[in-house]
């Protein structure tokens, strides 16, 4: 019988098995980040250890930096001292770290593409549960805890049982202003929060294969947000185009190496999913959400389910989570006034996603009780932003560009969303309190939110397309 | 490094019962900045347990002298959302060696064994009861036990096994720890690194 890609690239990446018990997993590359990695590095050393393969390791600064004024010293000390710890350990233990300012910093899973870091067939990890963004290259990139960092440290491997595989095949093509973001995000409104627990997904059919790169990141981007231990959809020429070229990737004949070793990563006609989904493009529309996880969603235009359609075990949490939002059930949020928008993220954060911004904003004002954090999700996105003349429509539209960094996706920074506040953010959770104590969140695409910016409300962007 | 030996425990427990409790509620982001793995039980689902002034909120669970005991109990998708193992040292350092759901997020799963705490996964029923004989006695004891991979309601006698693969169960029983293990496969690792 066939193998799935995801067999492919794990079962190549196997060193032992345990029987009845984990693999022991072999890791391309490592990135680690300020605020997973101090505990990792210690454990390390109080082994009295030193890294195993450097080589394998990035590390940049991202979630715990300000996104203004980055060429001063960080102010918050706790912060500081963060960031400052992960430099020196990474000078310890000879690991290449992109600090703030650096012109290669940025977002963990928006610099590893970028560099050319991700290749496909690569095992990838990372402490943040993101990393199931780097899957978008066919690669095998997942989330882990800071133990697993350490062990990585230590051995270059991971202990990992083997998930199961599931298939989400989306055929069609997505309708004008429906974006990779409203595909995902209504993927997560039919198989809820917990739908792809213990699986690793493969995406597949037209609407997949027709996205450019950056869109599929968003999709693999938030596979984690289904429960599953990440995402994948397998390389193509647009794929291979992507990496040809870029810093860390194969150059020259050891690129036509990697290429033709690439262009054997696909699922065999006879491999078997352990589950299979199928869904129509035609049927997704502009999407957002209500309550208080990613599962939580519906069409822009749709209204919010009513109480007696909740079974039973989960009518409290979904009282408590329309509560939290300040909705009630069958409520329709068209037109509903919003307070903040946030465009950035490793969801959201990269150049495709800031031309989508600019062609609504493009000619238009803020709302002026409208107030942003617009955060490019790497350096280069930033210096693209600015080739493009996309800051100017920006400046123009009333909208003030920040530095990169994570900023308000979690709001370790100071950009936060005032309690009670509601705020239409293109990241990828909407958890009570993401954004800071008591702040709101209403994920949505960078289209949806433009169209926020300009009216103050919820609204259809395809009203500007 | 030995991880604390996990053998059986009997104790009381305290319930929350929602769904879908992510770990940016079992430690909220801003309690991240620490590079140390002491003192995240005080921060304990923080925004729960206390209000905008930092007064506890008398009706959460873990503020309420009803509930208490080494075993958490939660609603289904138990874990879900940020991979921060800092989720787990605040369980652990809370003073929980158990966390009972019927359903576990997969990070949260691998990072709360890797702490020496025990995951139990339980069907929906049994979750449902558990939490009705709590509302009913809050002084009822639960026995969970490794060895045996069971999970009973003292008072009742009603039981549930559980799944654990025999490996972690090994690691929990013996206090072993993974890293050691991968640190004692290098050779193995080596020589695979130049077989591909
Ligand atoms: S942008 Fe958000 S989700 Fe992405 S790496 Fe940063 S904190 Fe994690």
């Amino acid at each position: 019988m066939g193998k799935t890609l995801f067999d492919k690239i794990w079962d190549s990446h196997v060193v032992s098995e345990i029987p009845d018990g984990p693999s022991i997993l072999y890791i391309d590359r490592q990135f680690i980040h300020e605020v997973t990695s101090p505990q990792a590095f210690t454990g390390l050393e109080n082994r009295g250890r030193s890294v195993f393969r450097p080589a394998q390791i990035t590390a940049t600064a991202d979630h715990n930096i300000p996104t203004m004024d980055q060429h001063l010293p960080i102010k918050e000390q706790l912060s500081a001292f963060q960031v400052q710890k992960l430099k020196d350990n990474c000078a310890r233990h000879g690991i290449t770290y992109y600090g703030l300012g650096d012109e290669f910093n940025g977002i963990v899973h928006v610099i590893g593409p970028e560099l050319g870091y991700t290749q496909p067939g690569m095992t990838i990890v990372c402490g943040d549960s993101h990393t199931s963004t780097h899957g978008a290259f066919g690669a095998v990139a997942f989330g882990v805890g800071t133990s697993e960092v350490e062990m990585v440290f230590a051995s270059q491997c991971i202990m990992q049982p083997k998930p199961k595989r599931m298939r989400i095949t989306i055929n069609g093509d997505l309708g004008k202003g429906v974006t990779s973001k409203d595909l995902i995000l209504y993927v997560l409104s039919k198989l809820t929060a917990s739908g792809a627990t213990g699986y690793f997904i493969e995406y597949a059919g037209t609407a997949i294969t027709n996205m450019s790169m950056e869109a599929r990141m968003t999709v693999c981007n938030m596979s984690i947000e289904l429960g599953a231990r990440g995402g994948l959809i397998a390389p193509d020429e647009k794929t291979f185009a992507y990496v040809k070229g870029r810093k860390y990737a194969p150059q020259g004949a050891d690129f036509d190496v990697a290429l033709e070793k690439w262009k054997q990563l696909y699922s065999d006609a006879d491999a078997k999913f352990d589950k299979e989904f199928t869904f129509d493009a035609n049927d997704i529309v502009p999407m957002i959400t209500y309550g208080t996880n990613p599962g939580l969603g519906m069409k822009i235009s749709d209204s919010i389910p009513s109480l007696d359609s909740i079974d039973s075990a989960s009518k409290e949490t979904f009282k408590k989570a329309l509560d939290y939002m300040g909705f009630v059930p069958e409520q329709s949020l068209l037109g509903k006034e919003i307070d903040w928008v946030f465009v950035g993220s490793c969801t959201n954060g990269r150049i495709e996603d800031f031309r989508l911004l600019a062609q609504v904003l493009k000619g238009r004002k803020k709302a002026p009780h409208v107030n942003t954090y617009i955060v490019p999700g790497s350096y280069l996105v930033a210096q693209q932003i600015k080739e493009e003349g996309i800051d100017k429509i920006l400046a123009d539209a009333g909208v003030e560009l920040r530095q990169p960094g994570c900023s308000s996706c979690l709001a370790m920074n100071e950009d936060k969303v005032p309690p009670g506040k509601y705020c239409v953010a293109t990241s990828n959770r909407n958890f009570e309190g993401r954004q800071g104590p008591g702040a709101r969140t209403i994920l949505a695409s960078p289209l949806t939110a433009a169209a926020a910016i300009v009216t103050g409300k919820i609204t259809d962007p395809r009203e500007f397309l | 490094m030995p991880i604390e030996k996990f053998i059986k425990t009997v104790s009381r427990a305290v319930p929350i019962p929602i769904e879908e409790i992510d770990t940016d509620q079992i430690i909220p982001a801003r309690f991240l900045k620490a590079t140390d793995k002491i003192g995240f039980g005080n921060n304990l689902f923080r925004d729960w347990r206390y209000d905008a002034t930092n007064k506890p909120i008398a009706t959460f669970p873990l503020n309420n002298p009803k509930y208490s005991g080494t075993i958490l109990v939660g609603g289904k998708n138990f874990g879900c959302g940020s991979s921060r193992e800092h989720a787990a040292w605040a369980i652990a350092d809370y003073g929980f060696k158990v966390v009972v759901s019927s359903f576990f997020a997969d990070i949260f799963k691998n990072n709360v064994l890797n702490n020496g705490v025990l995951p139990v996964q339980i069907s929906d029923a049994f979750l449902a009861e558990i939490f009705a004989q709590i509302e009913k006695d809050p002084n009822t004891e639960f026995e969970v036990d490794l060895q045996k991979q069971t999970i009973t309601i003292m008072a009742t006698g009603k039981s549930e096994s559980f799944d654990i693969n025999a490996y972690k169960k090994d690691c929990l029983l013996n206090g072993y720890d993974d890293i050691d293990y991968l640190i004692s496969k290098l050779p193995e690792i080596e020589a695979f690194e130049k077989r591909v």
